[in-house]
């Protein structure tokens, strides 16, 4: 069992390595929060997200592909892992939910199962919509922010006091979006391979099968936070962006708020219940939603330094990663099917 | 939390009084030479004391508020030009206290016909210490009005530069000794020095005040 996991496992390490630093990577960088303070708030926060909100996305990649074999599933997240290892060794910025996409594409192909068209369409939509809303977002609360500070007169001490608290506060928010979002790229594959029903751990907690898995998952993302994200964090804080603690908030809150809005199933409960259009619930890329808020902000304050090539890999980033998983996926699946002789779907699907 | 606002509080505090300390070294710097020029020497010491007493805190208070900044990696982004800002200011009190030691010791015989615009460039020199401390206490608190206090520094420094142009021309234009012209015009710069160190400062406040947007 343990060995079928240890791919999504080592995705979710992975997650917890790079993403982490999405949401703390700033403020830890300038120093504004101490990396232990920034390690246990995203790996707690991160742990609630998935167990408690990690089921929405879950459902909208199961939609587009049921792999439900525990050897597809294993296959599935060691191709986006692999993909995710490439590019980013390539230096290239990569998606781990794109990446998750193409090897669920990938088994699609293999296996011969039909691939939902309507899924798919929501999915990479929601590609495109992540860091626009992102950057709607954050252009907004960079022009409030500004007006605000000015009209109340805040001491700059005060100002750095309280943006060191909202740093941890959106931080946490982010961490459970981060989780909520994201725990499907980590663990979705695996969940139609599961039985369904609960049990109760800790001799109180009942938790549903698919949310063990979550916390699982949750668990080692939370050990990539520990064990490689403070390197990153420094990275991506002072190399990557040159942002301000209070910039840096407002990127952290956006990306935050995307990540939440497409994975929360009581936000899509209550637009439907009153005849909005429901936001649909799929794992975007945190790392795409910071650089739209810090896009969001150039274009606030005059769309100085705005790059376009930026963009540009943004958006080359979301052809190659899917495209890359799906090759290693399919290659993957023919090897440990007629190599190894293990079952990567079971009949009837 | 309660505790990070309540460092903050102390720190802020410790920051307006490191202003007050400069605003009061401007104040008392014009009185002294008043008095200097009104030969009350006895005032003139007191007051020249209370610089110095006053610099010797500020020195003190100057390197706590460094301390705390950086033990405690408080604002990072402006961490840099706060502290620049406080060192060049420390450059302000000290002019005060160099100039009035200066006159203390060397004691000039002021001929009468140049008390006025001695007294004119030491009030020039007060009031651009009193906006200078305005720029900064508005560099904390609200942005938009440090170019208006810059903008009154650079006003007072060229009206100093102007007396001190004038009064060293008369100076030279006496039948007075040369070494007495050179004593006399000495004192001049020194008290000229006040308006050109706040001038510095001012300059620095308005580079830091474009870096400091949100």
């Amino acid at each position: 069992m343990l060995l079928f996991l240890s791919s999504g496992l080592f995705l979710g390490w992975s997650l917890g390595a790079n993403d982490a630093a999405n949401v703390f990577g700033t403020a830890v960088a300038t120093r504004m929060v101490r990396f232990r303070t920034a390690a246990l708030v995203t790996s707690v926060f991160v742990v609630l997200g998935a167990v408690i909100s990690g089921g929405g996305t879950t459902e909208t990649l199961g939609q587009l592909g049921a792999v439900n074999a525990l050897g597809g599933s294993f296959m599935v997240a060691l191709a986006a892992a692999l993909s995710v290892l490439w590019m980013t060794k390539a230096g290239l910025p990569v998606s781990v939910s794109q990446a998750i996409v193409g090897g669920i594409l990938g088994w699609n192909f293999f296996t011969g199962s039909p691939t939902d068209v309507g899924s798919l369409i929501k999915i990479v939509s929601t590609w495109v919509a992540c860091p626009l809303l992102a950057a709607g977002f954050a252009a907004v609360f960079y022009l409030i922010a500004r007006a605000g500070i000015r009209s109340c007169r805040i001491h700059l001490l005060e100002l750095d006091a309280g943006t060191r608290f909202l740093l941890v506060a959106a931080g946490a928010f982010g961490a459970y979006s981060l989780g909520a979002n994201n725990i499907a790229n980590v663990m979705g594959v695996f969940v139609p391979a599961f039985p369904s029903g609960s049990a109760v751990i800790f001799g109180q907690i009942r938790l549903s099968f698919p949310q063990m898995l979550f916390l699982v998952g949750g668990l080692a993302i939370a050990s990539g936070v520990y064990t490689y994200s403070r390197r990153v964090m420094m990275t991506i804080g002072k190399d990557l962006f040159r942002l301000t603690p209070t910039t840096a908030l407002i990127v952290v809150l956006a990306e935050a708020i995307v990540l939440f809005l497409f994975a929360s199933q009581r936000l899509e409960g209550w637009l439907i219940a009153n005849g909005l259009p429901s936001i649909p619930l799929v794992p975007v890329s945190s790392s795409q939603a910071v650089v739209g808020g810090v896009i969001g902000i150039a274009l606030a304050r005059g769309a100085r330094g705005f790059k376009l090539s930026v963009l540009g890999r943004i958006a080359g980033g979301w052809v190659a990663t899917p495209l890359i998983a799906a090759l290693i996926a399919f290659l993957g699946l023919f090897v440990l099917q007629n190599v190894f002789g293990l079952t990567v779907r079971l009949p009837g699907q | 939390m309660r505790g990070l606002f309540s460092r903050t509080k102390l720190l802020e505090s410790k920051i307006e009084e490191y202003l007050q300390h400069t605003s009061e070294a401007g104040l008392l710097f014009r009185e002294a030479i008043k008095n200097y020029l009104d030969g009350r020497l006895e005032e003139f010491e007191q007051r020249r004391r209370q610089v110095a007493d006053l610099e010797n805190r500020a020195d003190g208070l100057r390197r706590a508020i460094e301390r705390q900044l950086y033990v405690e990696t408080l604002i990072p982004e402006s961490r840099g030009d706060v502290l620049g800002i406080l060192e060049q200011t420390d450059e302000v009190i000290n002019c005060t206290k160099t100039a009035l030691m200066q006159l203390s010791v060397e004691q000039p015989d002021i001929p009468d016909e140049f008390d006025a615009d001695y007294l004119e460039l030491a009030d020039f020199g007060a009031r651009s210490v009193q906006d200078l401390v305005l720029g900064i206490r508005a560099f904390f608190t609200s942005t938009q009005t440090v170019p208006d206090c810059v903008h009154k520094v650079a006003f007072w420094e060229k009206e100093a530069d102007k007396v001190a142009e004038r009064l060293k021309r008369r100076i030279f234009e006496t039948e007075l000794d040369l070494s007495r012209k050179i004593h006399l015009s000495d004192f001049v710069m020194y008290i000229d020095s006040l308006s050109d160190q706040a001038e510095d400062v001012s300059e620095r406040l308005s580079i830091s005040t474009i870096k400091r947007s949100v």
